[in-house]
């Protein structure tokens, strides 16, 4: 996994409530066995016409917002399925960051799982952000995981709150799982416990 | 672990499942159960295999195709070759790291969420995951079962655990008897609507009351499985009588000696007296009434016999601005009747809605009656199992009378990844979980209801309130 340190860049606002996973990624999109290439697809029908032109009025179809690694989001983003397809889709058209007043769980746990940073804020916070973000190329946000603050265009910066352990590992780029491994012995100990007591289990 | 704290259901199995506890509050949670489908375990088998990694308990891990198969006949295998080579790639892991798994053309087959509870790997006290966000209907054992991510479906593959924080506890309580004409889909549309889809994040929702506990298997399985469109992480029903019952004799169940044990066990599971919760919603069952929703949200609920609501009756223009939108893509107007709408295709199936009770349910429904011309409707069985169980019941004959397509068993147009889709502008009367913009086909309008409701739709060809069919 990618490390986040620390992330200037053009962000875009996508304020819209509940955009669910099925308007990330579609799930007629979801028939790979790899984890690249879903950046095409992503916000499938909010980008693209059935014909397959893209829709100008869409934001990420905008310049400068094509290039967009960070994202103001609306309540409950990410709502819907567990689809990892979601953020590798974000990732994979450029999203590192997105700042939201809320997210569904999954979605928010799955970004972290790959280096993408998903901050909680409130609702008058991401308004003011989203601001910010019309501004365009002139109006980089600045993400800084290891002060855990966001600075805006006018040099004011907002602290955001993170899980210590999530970010330890997002700033390191750690795999979970080689961190798992480490507590093999423990899981050993676990299992050899209940099968003794629980051995339906 | 400290006895002396009344604890509640999902307390109960959390500290029961802790490995080790990090520093900053996150658990190193152990794993009973891992169910695998093709569409979000490719990717997760082959970091296992660049990692040089095996799978840490073959034996818990279970795999069935279910996202993407066709619902026709099968036996000459997939046609799509997207989907042939997902299907194909399971078969392909499987085999290479030993996990059991439940073929295409076995009677097991089915959509996953069915499968697990049918044949009793799904039992109370567990923890379960899979990598689909409906995995939450397992809750209705009283199992903590809950989605996750391709990237934790490696882990647990890997690890038999998962780096999780505890969810906060919700209590939906829902009392006394549920009204003529009600089902268990009523209920959760009803919980959701009060709540919202951000309602339960962060959240696991223990539900109670009379009206949950009144409920067979297959009611609590509908109303767990939607916990999800509440935002909840997972959904849970305390097991009682009725769970034992369901789950005794399963092929994968507990059996003699390990039964006695394992009942002995489950009975301490349940919420103890005066067992804390971070919030507590009651509803009163009596004031239930068939539900269907209007909007690309699954909290856009509405009774059958209400209208279209009005955006401009939202208190903020962004509110405003995105019911404006729902209404423009479901081809709806404020104040329209909910009964006068006319509906393309009927949708019976999905892990809400796909076991034999419903189908018993649209087939009562269905009985002497037939299908509105122009109508096209499919009932689509949550598995081989269910199918048979159909079949032998005579259900078949009657859906199949009346016009509707008797398929085979898959998760279908719920989710629209096989040929079952709508086409742009289509609607349909659906008993799945999700009526998000495009989820059963680009352009697609989807009202999510009850079995009996979708049912009594197809004979109408439009949204009905099926209390008046049954009259």
């Amino acid at each position: 996994m990618q490390a986040f340190t620390t992330l200037t860049g053009i962000a875009a606002p996508l304020p819209l409530p509940n955009i669910d996973t099925d308007k990330i990624i579609p799930a007629r999109f979801l028939k790979t066995i790899r984890r690249t290439g879903l950046g095409r697809h992503l916000f499938d029908t909010l980008r693209y016409h059935p014909d397959g032109s893209e829709r100008s009025d869409f934001i990420l179809n905008q310049e400068p917002w094509r290039r967009a690694e960070i994202l103001i989001a609306g309540p409950n983003f990410g709502c819907g399925s567990s689809r990892e397809h979601a953020p590798w889709a974000l990732l994979d058209f450029g999203i590192r960051c997105i700042i939201a007043p809320d997210f569904a769980d999954i979605f928010f746990n799955n970004c972290f799982k790959n280096g993408i940073l998903p901050i909680r804020l409130p609702q008058e916070t991401c308004e003011l952000l989203a601001q910010d973000a019309a501004m365009g190329a002139n109006a980089r946000l600045a993400v800084d995981l290891e002060r855990q603050v966001i600075v805006r265009p006018n040099g004011e910066e907002i602290r955001f709150e993170v899980d210590p352990f999530r970010r330890h590992c997002l700033l390191n780029g750690l795999d979970d799982i080689g961190q798992t491994m480490a507590h093999a012995a423990a899981i050993d100990a676990f299992e050899a416990r209940r099968r003794a007591e629980q051995p339906w289990l | 672990m400290a006895e002396s704290r009344p604890r509640t259901l999902f307390d109960k199995i959390w500290d029961s499942h802790v490995v080790e506890r990090l520093p900053d509050g996150t658990c190193l949670l152990y794993i009973d159960r891992h169910l695998v489908h093709e569409v979000t375990s490719p990717q997760a088998f082959e970091g296992l295999r660049l990692a040089g990694r095996r799978v840490r308990r073959p034996e818990a891990t279970f795999a069935v195709a279910d996202h993407n198969v066709p619902t026709s006949d099968r036996s000459a295998g997939i046609a799509e070759p997207e989907s042939r080579l997902q299907v194909e790639t399971l078969e392909r892991n499987v085999a290479e790291f030993g996990v059991r798994y439940f073929p295409l053309l076995d009677r097991r087959q089915g959509i996953v969420h069915i499968v697990g509870p049918e044949q009793g790997i799904s039992q109370p006290g567990m923890t379960i995951v899979c990598g689909d966000s409906h995995t939450s209907t397992h809750g209705a054992l009283g199992a903590l079962a809950f989605g996750i991510g391709t990237s934790e479906v490696e882990h647990v593959l890997a690890t038999q655990t998962l780096l999780q924080k505890p969810a906060k506890n919700m209590l939906v309580r829902v009392d006394g008897a549920l009204p003529f004409g009600c089902t268990a889909k009523d209920i959760i549309l009803a919980i959701i609507g009060r709540i919202g889809t951000a309602g339960g994040t962060g959240h696991v929702i223990e539900y109670s009351g009379e009206a949950i506990r009144s409920l067979d298997m297959a009611g609590r399985m509908t109303v767990c499985n939607m916990s999800i469109e509440a935002g909840a992480r997972a959904g849970l029903i305390a097991p009682d009588e009725t769970t034992f019952a369901y789950l005794k004799g399963r092929p994968f169940a507990p059996s003699g000696e390990a039964w006695e044990r394992a009942l002995a066990w489950w009975k301490t599971l349940p919420s103890d007296p005066g067992a804390a919760y971070d919030r507590t919603v009651v509803l009163d069952a009596a004031e239930i009434v068939p539900l269907v929703t209007w909007g690309t949200s699954p909290e856009d609920v509405v009774p059958i016999t209400g209208t279209v609501p009005d955006p401009e009756a939202e208190p903020t223009e962004a509110r405003r601005s995105a019911k404006r939108r729902m209404l423009d893509y479901m081809g709806l107007t404020p104040g329209q009747r909910m009964q006068d709408i006319a509906i393309d295709v009927v949708f019976i199936g999905s892990c809400t809605n796909g076991r034999i009770e419903d189908i018993r349910a649209a087939a009562a429904v269905a009985q002497g009656r037939k299908v509105a011309p122009g109508v096209r409707a499919m009932v689509v069985p949550g598995s081989g199992l269910v199918k048979a169980a159909a079949e032998a019941e005579g259900l078949d004959r009657v859906l199949i009378e009346a016009g509707f397509e008797w398929r085979e068993a898959g998760c279908s147009m719920c989710l629209g990844m096989n040929p079952d889709q709508l086409k742009p502008g289509q609607r349909c009367a659906s008993t799945s979980n999700r009526n998000f913009e495009g989820r059963q086909g680009p352009g697609g309008r989807t009202h999510l209801m009850s079995p009996a409701m979708a049912a009594a739709a197809a004979v109408t060809g439009r949204l009905t309130d099926v209390r008046e069919l049954a009259r």
